[in-house]
């Protein structure tokens, strides 16, 4: 269990040197979300499989479709075709697909030897308990981060909202474009509530 | 077979965390500015998953889940200010929006 441990830790720690060491957006992308995968394995490790869990969907899941979705935005145009192209050269992905890889073989090699937590020897702590406790000593906490949520909900709808008198007539189309962007934007802190 | 020890994970989150830093410091895209800043979360929870680990507690994954939902929050209102950064500047360079008002 160790030895998974080490290999997870240095996919992590590769694909986040590859994250701060691309030119293009959409490449650190795909090493952050492998790094994020790796990550992921380690809190199952840990004996955490929830936050395993939420790590995958919301943050590798969520939070980087939101990041793909504004790249894509402001991408617009004909090169935007002759870049979707050249990112599918395999040069440009076969690094992050083989540290995904070295993921899935340990995953793979997870599931075949049974609970992580029995072999690993710590106990795991499961969603039940942390269920228990968020909405028990933590319920403060809990209506707190709703406030959050609202607020960010608001502060995207302003922020998002198209600004009269400031743009030209030819900026409207891509305007509509960010508007769209926007409503995406705000429905993401409730997707997060929802994972809570 | 034995634990993997409370240092290692730290340091693993030490790790991640300086090379979000880094790249905080290093590049001047916008968006790479904020990815960096989700690594550095990412690293802050990391760090409350060992603890929580360590003492086979809930109050780990808790505060994870409580980073989580900040993430959230801060990447949708960071990239609504990125749109609208660009479409004032034409450019995701952080350095040309170094004045108020400007």
């Amino acid at each position: 269990m160790g030895a998974i441990f080490y290999i997870s830790a240095a996919v992590a720690v590769a694909a986040t040197v590859g994250v701060i060491t691309r030119y293009n957006a959409v490449h650190a992308l795909l090493y952050l979300i492998v790094s994020l995968l790796a990550i992921s394995l380690i809190f199952y490790i840990l004996g955490a499989p929830l936050a395993a869990a939420l790590e995958a969907i919301i943050y590798a899941g969520a939070i980087m479709v939101l990041f793909i979705f504004v790249i894509m935005i402001l991408n617009l145009g004909p090169q935007a075709v002759r870049r979707e192209r050249s990112w599918l050269k395999p040069r440009m992905w076969v690094g992050p697909a083989a540290l995904a890889l070295i993921l899935a073989g340990e995953l793979v090699y997870l599931l075949e030897s049974g609970p992580a937590g029995a072999q690993a020897g710590t106990a795991s702590v499961g969603p039940e308990p942390v269920g228990a406790t968020l909405f028990g000593p933590y319920l403060l906490g809990v209506e707190l981060a709703s406030l959050l949520l609202l607020a960010g909900l608001v502060g995207a709808f302003h922020l998002g909202r198209r600004e009269t008198g400031e743009e030209t007539a030819g900026e409207q189309e891509i305007q509509t474009g960010v508007a769209k962007a926007e409503g995406a934007a705000v429905e993401e802190p409730g997707a997060a509530l929802g994972g809570e | 077979m034995a634990q993997v020890p409370m240092d290692y994970g730290l340091a693993l989150a030490a790790a991640l965390f300086v090379l979000g830093l880094a790249g905080v410091i290093v590049r001047r895209n916008v968006i790479f500015i904020l990815l960096s800043i989700e690594i550095m979360m990412n690293a802050s929870g990391l760090a409350f998953i060992v603890a929580g680990s360590r003492w086979r507690q809930p109050d780990g994954q808790l505060m994870f889940i409580f980073i989580l939902t900040m993430a959230a929050v801060e990447v949708s209102l960071g990239l609504a200010l990125v749109l609208r950064l660009y479409h004032r500047l034409k450019t995701l360079d952080i350095d040309r929006a170094d004045r108020m008002r400007g």
